[in-house]
């Protein structure tokens, strides 16, 4: 009890700190712990192209951004802590990217009037903005991934009677898909097969005896950190067809396929974004970021694919920001504005293109009932011997009639369970 | 000068058995109880509520029940997480359950099962000692953290497996959901822990703790001077889950209002709880307070130094917290294996002696 004191006299100290003028987008980023391989390239885009926009632009409408960084190690606690910490600093918009701390947020972020953006995780029923009205996760969520993965299979395809196999981290983020493929599983007649693996994931010797001994004809995974390594590994090492083993975009980075060298060849997974470095945005990030030196991190990621990822969430985030610029007719805009801004963003093809990220991603609109974006998905394949990702199906819709019904039923419970009133006004 | 009996004459039994005999020291625990109860509530706010006074109350409280198990009992337990996680799912499954009962009691309730499936996952100890039983203990955790993830009866068949704390209100003030202040959700768990902490002084000084301490300082000779050691370990094993079943329910649905099991209530949990007790001082209860004060407050103040004054990249700090943690233990395991409480006493013995030390 005796510690207090001083700990109070130093919160003063804190509360005291000048009230910054910025923009400013907190990064809970993680680099450290089993999932720092994932966390680490995400937070280095997010923060580069803040740091773009104010080399290049001096900030977004004439007001620099800055990108204050919490560690949160993807630790429920320590998100909640950096939450707490950076919100009175003007925060406009939260992405913790992790599911688990995304749950504890909603709730959080919706009564502090902080809009929170969860790009391809998070709670999916997010979707509906009539109950969720600060969460957004657009362009793509979850259940869009595992009917996307699905959509590429028919297309390869009939399914019935096939039998498909879900290796999943044993948490919120992996359980998500679970509902949607067996809906889409009684639609189209393939068997499902759930094996999860508990966190962190670095032992699945059990799990892929099991696969080896069921011989599923696909597997998807739900993976995360480190557990997609060892799932790669473990799918060469049982002589599992690469061709038939399909990620979701967490995983799907360099990081997860090179520990296997040639065995991961032909490793695919599903995206809801553009691969590679070929875009001329990137030649602006080493004009004015890397090669001047300010780079987060060792500024070694350029390019890769959660990289890109966090650049795409900062870019999404400084478009949002734009527009409620545009709304509210200031450039100094409070969180309040943001979420405004992001419920009015519009993303189109000529956007992207002004922005150098020409095809980058799908044009798409946000609205109030709709948070979640049109939820188009992509196809990757891992090239062993070229050690690139390279698309190999144009975004795809998904199939909306099985996950709109669940989205609105998961969202009305937890309405009903918060006496939320649906709505927008 | 301080701390002296000198002076402070006491006429009746009652006064002579009281928890603070030095009349210096009872009005200090007058004077924290004061700023705890009348002074914190008014200056606190949302940040320091959840970064340090929250996570301070509740570990606390789970502290004290591994205390009485571990440093009163002397059987060691790696089950704290395990035994967390059955009072968050035991709360979360009474509120759902039964939403016009006042959380209160949903939360004493949830020490209760707790307690239970405590005792029962005790009875390894009558036959297994010290390594023996840590192994069985680490049993208990890894089963129930398993448990709550397999049976979805536990999370109420929400697809994410995740559970969420409804808002329940206390004489009309909200104390979980969204919408807490940060005054009120402070002393919700100040009350808990006042009252955990003063049932557990008083048992620990009383005649159930003296066959606590008896069974920890040798098993056999307590049992030949009469205390039965089934009843002694097992309730130490009942009392110990309580208190840790009420600090895992207030954790899950008053600090963070979503848990997931595996990642809040997983091995590390068990450890962090274990390493507070060594830390800060194994059979004593203020080594409890001050052992998860030191552990939650060290690694905010190491991030306050390093990123928010020295500007140092947050994974080094990140990294640096974990460094200068398990070297505290190493220094505390080999210069004060008795932890900050006994430094505690010693600075008292010294202050009474002050200014006349010989």
């Amino acid at each position: 009890m005796k510690m207090k004191l001083p700990a109070m006299a130093l919160s003063a100290l804190m509360i005291a700190s000048p009230v910054m003028a910025d923009l400013v987008f907190p990064s809970l980023s993680y680099r450290t712990g089993p999932y720092a391989a994932g966390g680490i390239p995400f937070a280095d885009g997010y923060a580069d192209y803040f740091t773009l926009l104010n080399e290049r632009d001096g900030g977004i409408g004439g007001v620099m951004t800055s990108v204050p960084e919490c560690e949160t190690a993807y630790n429920t606690e320590k998100g909640v802590e950096c939450y707490e910490s950076t919100k009175d600093s003007g925060a406009l918009v939260y992405q913790p990217l992790s599911t688990g701390i995304t749950y504890q947020l909603i709730p959080k972020t919706t009564a502090d009037g902080i809009p929170m953006h969860t790009m391809g995780y998070g709670r999916t029923s997010a979707a509906n903005g009539k109950v969720f009205s600060h969460t957004f996760n657009y362009p793509a969520n979850y259940w869009n991934g595992a009917s996307g993965a699905i959509n590429y299979l028919l297309s390869q395809g009939d399914l019935s009677g096939k039998k498909v196999a879900l290796v999943y981290h044993n948490s919120a983020y992996g359980k998500e898909p679970i509902r949607t493929l067996e809906e889409l599983s009684k639609k189209h007649g393939y068997d499902l097969t759930l094996i999860p693996v508990d966190h962190p994931g670095q032992e699945q010797k059990s799990q892929w005896l099991q696969i080896r001994r069921e011989k599923p004809d696909f597997v998807i995974m739900y993976g995360w950190g480190v557990m997609n390594q060892v799932a790669v590994q473990e799918a060469a090492n049982v002589r599992f067809n690469m061709e038939n083993f399909i990620g979701i975009w967490w995983s799907g980075s360099e990081n997860d396929v090179l520990p296997a060298g040639d065995a991961a060849n032909g490793y695919k997974a599903v995206t809801f974004h553009g691969v590679g470095d070929d875009f001329p945005v990137f030649d602006d990030i080493r004009k004015y970021v890397v090669d001047a030196g300010k780079a987060a991190g060792n500024g070694d990621q350029v390019g890769t694919v959660l990289y890109n990822r966090g650049l795409y969430a900062a870019m999404l985030a400084a478009e949002a920001a734009k527009t409620a610029q545009e709304i509210h007719g200031t450039a100094d805009i409070t969180a309040a504005m943001m979420r405004d801004g992001m419920e009015a963003l519009e993303i189109t093809e000529e956007k992207m293109a002004a922005l150098g990220l020409p095809g980058f991603g799908p044009a798409f609109k946000v609205s109030c009932e709709n948070h979640g974006g049109p939820g188009l998905v992509g196809m990757t394949q891992w090239d062993a011997s070229a050690k690139k990702w390279t698309m190999i199906s144009e975004f795809g819709p998904s199939d909306m009639d099985v996950i709109q019904p669940l989205i609105d039923e998961d969202s009305m419970a937890y309405a009903a369970e918060n006496k939320i009133e649906a709505g927008c006004n | 000068m301080f701390y002296r009996e000198a002076g402070d004459f006491k006429t009746t039994y009652t006064d002579d058995n009281q928890t603070f005999p030095i009349k210096f020291d009872r009005y200090r625990y007058y004077v924290v109880l004061a700023v705890a109860f009348g002074v914190i509530p008014f200056l606190i706010n949302d940040y320091w509520a959840n970064a340090f006074l929250l996570p301070f109350l509740i570990y606390s409280i789970a502290a004290i029940g591994l205390n009485i198990l571990t440093g009163y009992c002397g059987q060691v337990s790696l089950g704290t997480g395990g035994f967390m996680a059955v009072g968050a799912y035991a709360c979360y499954k009474l509120m759902t359950g039964f939403p016009d009962v006042n959380i209160f009691f949903h939360i004493i309730a949830a020490g209760g099962i707790t307690a239970l499936v405590g005792t029962a996952f005790g009875l390894p100890s009558l036959r297994i000692k010290g390594f023996y039983l840590a192994v069985a203990t680490l049993a208990a955790q890894f089963f129930l953290v398993w448990l709550f993830n397999k049976v979805s009866w536990f999370y109420n068949y929400s697809a994410s497996g995740q559970i969420n704390a409804p808002e329940r209100f206390v004489f009309g003030v909200p104390v979980t959901g969204a919408n807490t202040e940060a005054w009120a959700t402070y002393l919700f768990c100040l009350v808990f822990l006042t009252i955990s902490a003063i049932i557990a002084r008083n048992l620990t000084r009383g005649m159930q703790g003296r066959k606590w301490m008896a069974i920890r300082d040798m098993d056999i000779a307590a049992e030949i001077i009469g205390v039965n050691p089934l009843r002694a370990k097992l309730s130490a094993f009942a009392v110990s889950s309580f208190f840790i079943g009420i600090s895992g329910a207030l954790f899950f649905a008053v600090y963070l209002g979503a848990v997931e099991v595996g990642e809040v209530f997983g091995i590390q949990k068990s450890f962090l709880v274990l390493f507070m007790i060594i830390i800060g001082g194994l059979g004593s209860i203020f080594g409890s307070f001050a052992g998860a004060a030191f552990l939650v407050l060290l690694p905010v103040v190491l991030k306050l130094i390093g990123v928010d004054l020295l500007g140092w990249p947050t994974d080094i700090v990140a990294h640096f917290n974990l460094v200068i943690v398990g070297a505290l233990i190493i220094v505390f395991l080999i210069a004060e294996p008795h932890g900050i409480a006994q430094l505690w006493r010693v600075a008292k013995e010294k202050l009474r002696l002050w200014p006349f030390p010989h």
